[in-house]
């Protein structure tokens, strides 16, 4: 199962995290610290893969892909294909492009809570349960739609309660 | 009016962020549109609604991305909490102001400070009606709650509701929670909803409640065992992605237990083969791959169903040849794929077909320029030799070169490697190599566990006690004190006990080359100190054993030690008793004994030293220093430190002493548990260890003698004249001091260094012994032939030459390739002989056959029925969804062509080739001397050389004929496969 998705900047500043089993906030600095500190030493030119049992445990490896500024790290272990977890990064990398179209960190940061929607649409309680990123957006879509009708409701009625309220 | 004025914010907003752009920004052309674009993006963002954040919370992002120091950040983050906190508990919070908070306190906990004060808000916020509200606040308690957290218990009833929408976005949501959120405890609560929802008409409630019920199932297996057959149900859903989900549990399901499922697997490959064949809608197509993740998934469960069933196997081996030739190489996926083929073709039934395609499949990733790729290749190369470790002889080049590759995981990988395909033949290579690496590595973890396999591989495999040695000094050198102290001891027992064989001469060369070493390395002020407390034993023990070195040089070395070490009691302790035994061996063998005034001076520091124990040994030595020769042999006998000590535990030769006390009126002694007066004296002294240090040092004093061995101190501090009347406990000392390193508990450490069981059996192999000789030699003469152009055996060379004119690689590297993989120089010459796969299988059937029966008789002992089932079971059962894309006859003709090969090779080509062969060169025939001795140890370990094994294997060859004739029948008779079957899932399982 997966164990954790992370993304980290190459300054080494959490952008995204989150956790499959239950990690308290210290714990997960620490590893985010740790991974870091690992990540930041690869050279260029090697495999995408670390042997993570040092730093994350027994049986758990570790897959990272750099784009720009951004390292995307999967944590999980071995009954998963590292092959397939490197691909993993760039489905959803390819949903965030989607969604942002020419994405960069700045989108990332402005959309938290968007990037954990499109996450949890890929990935649940540590197993892959969709990985056709149409569908994905489709399904992001659709809340964001929603919310957005909710959202504009709300303020109508809201003005209005102000107007004549 | 509230529209105003957020569209009046939000336009300062964007005035604001682009100011803040400015100082990033350097003025260039590229920058400017970067910020234009970030802007735009912005309103963009805006537009979107949901998901748009605050002017305030934007802020906060820069100011955190902006701070130059990890306390700035701090500081920005610790005056944020001090806001929410004093805000978020205002009366009346508009509520979409109250989500941006949530929003602000998940991200501070990101940030990894506490932001407990808000659980309760987030809590509050999943009941609220509104869509977009519920969401955040769920998305906030996962991610701030674990199951166990107090506030569980509001969210429950919530949950329970929101299953229940007509909404099936807030189902999702709840849905989500759920699988989060629920406990063992509250299971009952939602898994009827939750099963309900199993059938719900949107595919993506369907797929996540899949998910929650699995997630329950992690929690606790026995509150939902009744519902596992949904699992199967949902099998066939006809949403594609409903099905990929509901392989996640199931696979966790048949990891624990096979065999319930063992019906499922015609389903499965079904599933596969549809998959395979581009049968999903195309949106499932990921890089012009068809569903590659649920082609993984479903791999990898079949590699657990087929796992030593050769009836599930059988229905495998077609989809999983498909799929590796259509596989498309180029593209990540397609590899992905690929090495998921080949992990599933080393964990079932083996197929020597399959192998073979594994076998390429694994060239091609390691001939890939691609770290990645390579990785994967060593992996799956460390998969494969366990079935056929002949494979991994075709890629010694490749495996070297990432050997030497500067990417470290790459590194280890290829340790991990040779770790798992060390023989007696290559061990040393192999050994050597892995301490070079653990050498240049600084990371403790990955030191320790690269020292215990290289203690573990010299063990098992060490080809002689001189390289034994070595090899464990270097290890104990540079990780002495990381490797399990077990180790240690291990190797003092094994110096003492020698290998098991009755061979005394061999034995004492062991130990007088181990006394050799170490004198050598002594001096060294950084060796660790398990390492140099088994230096000061065998130096003690059997420093002076062999008459190479003087007593007194023995004992200048280990006062040495004692002195370099003054900090290191236990290293003094061992090095003081190993003084003794020197000087006992002296006097005993009646030569002339006098203490070196260095060990004078050392006895009377430690007579005064802070620990008692340094202080007993040290007033041990000097009692023995007064006695004669004749007593002092009966204390300290000459190599007996294997000789088992018989403890006299009810101390009767004390019985006369204890007489006469009692008779001169002295107290008779009551045991521990008999005295409860005095027990609470103790217990109340305990508690408090500083009121009363007289009293609680006295009742140490009284008990610790007790309960180690009571004859130890009383001989021979209080009655030193009684050691010589009784030379069974006197002998005590001895013994016991040696491991004293486990100060206190004397007995117990005198048992690990005594019995370690294990290890006797593993020195012992009849394996080991008989070959311990002849594959040194082997090597040696290997290595001759390698080296053979710089040699003056000019034969030899010229041989060679013309044979390998494109010779890329380095000698160096070919010498290493040839140690490391059974010294087989023959690779190529291989590859000159055109047909390197024919050849190869002669050369293996002549040479090693045995070898090559080994894995073969697995497959005929274990499952005895003709392999015919196979084909007859492709084209009669499985064959209803079969499409004509697949030729049965072509996997037939490979069959064929596998049991022609296996005919003549045993008939006529074998010989013919041989003789070509031999008669090429000398150098042949030499390396088929050579390795006899090698097969004839492999047999030797494996127990079972049975010739008949290898013409069971061979018979093989015309059931399969019976099989194409069989299958040639049906098809006259019309019996075709039906090609098309347009239902996806749902007639698979009936």
């Amino acid at each position: 199962m997966i164990r954790a998705m992370i993304v980290i900047n190459n300054q080494g500043k959490p952008r995204l995290s989150k956790f499959y089993n239950y990690t308290p906030v210290e714990q997960q600095q620490q590893l985010i610290r740790s991974i870091y500190s690992v990540l930041c030493l690869q050279p260029e030119n090697v495999s995408n893969f670390l042997e993570g049992s040092s730093i994350l445990g027994p049986d758990s490896r570790l897959v990272y892909k750099l784009f720009a500024t951004l390292y995307f790290v999967f944590v999980f272990d071995s009954s998963e294909n590292e092959l397939a977890m490197f691909d993993l990064i760039q489905v959803y990398v390819e949903t965030l492009e989607k969604c942002f179209s020419n994405v960069c960190e700045l989108d990332i940061v402005l959309n938290y809570s968007k990037m954990h929607t499109i996450l949890d649409e890929m990935i649940l309680g540590g197993q892959v349960v969709e990985t056709n990123s149409e569908k994905v957006m489709q399904a992001v879509e659709e809340i964001s739609k929603l919310e957005k009708v909710t959202a504009a409701t709300k303020l109508i009625s809201k003005s209005a309660s102000l107007l004549w309220g | 009016m509230l529209l105003l004025t957020l569209l009046l914010r939000s336009v300062g907003f964007y005035f604001f962020t682009s100011s803040i752009q400015n100082p990033e920004s350097n003025n260039s052309y590229t920058a400017k549109l970067e910020q234009l674009k970030t802007i735009g993006r912005e309103l963009a963002m805006g537009s979107q609604g949901g998901f748009g954040q605050s002017k305030e919370f934007l802020d906060l992002v820069k100011s955190i991305g902006e701070a130059r120091s990890k306390s700035e950040e701090d500081r920005i983050v610790l005056h944020e909490i001090e806001t929410l906190k004093r805000r978020i508990n205002e009366p009346d919070i508009p509520k979409r102001k109250m989500k941006e908070y949530i929003i602000r306190l998940v991200y501070i906990e990101m940030l990894g400070h506490d932001a407990s004060f808000g659980y309760i808000h987030a809590v509050k916020m999943t009941h609220d009606d509104s869509l977009l509200l519920k969401r955040t606040g769920y998305l906030a308690v996962t991610l701030f709650l674990n199951e166990d957290h107090d506030l569980i218990i509001l969210i429950v009833n919530t949950i329970q509701k929101d299953l229940k929408s007509d909404n099936f976005l807030v189902v999702c949501a709840a849905l989500n929670a759920c699988c989060k959120l629920i406990n063992e405890e509250t299971i009952p609560a939602v898994i009827q909803q939750v099963v309900e929802l199993l059938g719900h008409q949107k595919e993506a409630v369907r797929k996540k409640a899949v998910m929650a019920l699995h997630s329950f199932h992690q929690r606790s297996p026995s509150s939902v065992n009744h519902l596992i057959s949904n699992f199967r149900k949902k099998l066939s859903d006809n949403d594609p992605g409903v099905m990929g989900a509901t392989l996640c549990p199931l696979y966790d399901l048949i990891a624990i237990d096979v065999n319930p499922y063992k019906d499922l697997v015609a389903s499965f490959v079904n599933i596969l083969k549809q998959v395979a064949e581009r049968r999903l809608p195309k949106s499932y197509d990921y890089h012009q791959t068809p569903a590659p993740f649920i082609q993984i998934k479903l791999l990898k469960i079949m590699a657990l169903l087929g796992s030593g069933d050769k009836k599930s196997s059988e229905q495998m081996y077609t989809v999983i040849g498909d799929i590796m030739r259509k596989s498309d190489t180029a593209s990540n996926i397609g590899n992905a794929i690929l090495f998921e083929c080949v992990c599933c073709i080393s964990s079932i039934q083996p197929s020597p077909k399959l192998l073979e395609t594994a076998a390429d499949a694994i060239a091609k990733f390691l001939k890939s320029d691609s770290h990645n790729l390579k990785y994967m290749g060593i992996d799956a190369l460390g998969r494969l030799i366990r079935i056929n470790p002949d494979i991994a002889e075709q890629h010694q080049l490749a495996v070297i070169d990432c050997l030497e590759d500067p990417d470290d995981t790459l590194k280890r990988k290829t340790f991990e490697l040779l770790y798992k395909m060390t023989k007696s033949s290559n061990v040393e290579v192999i050994v050597d190599r892995m301490i070079d690496y653990m050498i240049s590595i600084n990371d403790s973890h990955y030191k320790t566990e690269t020292a215990s396999r290289c203690v573990e591989l010299a063990e098992q495999f060490a080809p002689s006690n001189h390289w034994f040695i070595q090899t464990m000094n270097k290890v104990f050198q540079h990780a002495g004190d990381l490797v399990n102290p077990k180790v240690a001891h291990n190797l003092m027992r094994l110096i003492a006990e020698g290998f098991g064989e009755d061979d005394d001469a061999a034995d004492s060369q062991l130990r007088s080359s181990a006394v050799e070493s170490y004198l050598k390395i002594v001096d060294d002020p950084k060796l660790p100190s398990a390492f140099l407390q088994v230096i000061c034993w065998v130096l003690g023990e059997y420093g002076t054993a062999d008459g190479k070195y003087s007593a007194s040089y023995i004992s200048g070395k280990l006062c040495d030690v004692a002195e370099a070490h003054s900090s290191d009691d236990i290293i003094r302790a061992y090095a003081v008793t190993a003084l003794m035994k020197v000087y006992c061996f002296e006097k005993s063998a009646g030569r002339k004994t006098s203490l070196l005034p260095e060990c004078q001076l050392l006895l009377e520091e430690l007579s005064a030293s802070h620990s008692s124990d340094l202080q007993q040994r040290a007033y041990e030595f000097r009692a023995i220093l007064d006695l004669d020769a004749n007593a002092v042999e009966n204390i300290m006998p000459l190599d007996a430190s294997c000789e088992d000590i018989e403890i006299d535990k009810s101390l009767s030769f004390l019985d006369n002493y204890v007489h006469k006390s009692l008779e001169q009126g002295a107290e008779p002694y009551i045991p521990e548990n008999e005295r409860s007066g005095t027990l609470n004296i103790s217990n109340i002294i305990n508690r408090n260890p500083y009121e009363h240090p007289a009293h609680s040092l006295r009742f140490e004093a009284y008990e610790v003698p007790k309960l180690v061995v009571p004859t130890k101190l009383s001989p021979a501090v209080t009655y030193p004249t009684e050691l010589v009347p009784v030379p069974e406990p006197s002998y005590q000392p001895t013994v016991s001091s040696g491991p004293v390193s486990d100060a206190g508990s004397g007995s117990g450490s005198t048992e690990l260094r005594l019995r370690l069981d294990g290890v006797q059996k593993k020195w012992g192999k009849p394996a080991y012994s008989s070959a311990a000789s002849s594959s040194t030699s082997n090597i040696d003469s290997q290595r001759t032939t390698v080296n053979g152009a710089t040699q003056p055996d000019n034969v030899t060379s010229k041989s060679r030459e013309p044979r390998q004119p494109h010779v890329e690689v380095s000698e160096e590297k070919q010498k290493l390739a040839a140690s490391l993989f059974g010294g087989r120089t023959a690779r190529p010459e291989r590859k000159q002989s055109g047909s390197a796969a024919g050849h190869s299988k002669v050369s293996r059937t002549t040479n090693h056959g045995e070898d090559k029966a080994q894995p073969t008789t697995v497959t005929t002992a274990v499952q005895p029925p003709p392999p015919d089932l196979l084909d007859l079971g492709e084209s009669s059962g499985a064959a209803s969804s079969y499409s004509s894309t697949v030729d049965p006859f072509k996997q037939l003709e490979g069959l064929l062509d596998l049991s022609q090969d296996g005919h003549a090779v045993t008939t006529t080509t074998g010989p013919d080739l041989m003789s070509l062969y031999s008669g090429a060169s000398t150098n042949g025939q030499n390396q088929n001397q050579n390795l006899n001795p090698l097969l004839n140890e492999k047999d030797n370990m494996n127990g079972a050389p049975n010739p008949s094994n290898r013409t069971a294997s061979l018979t093989k060859g015309p059931s399969l004929k019976d099989a194409l004739d069989k299958d040639a029948l049906v098809r006259q008779m019309g019996v075709n496969p039906t090609s098309q079957n347009p239902n996806l899932f749902s007639d698979l399982l009936g």
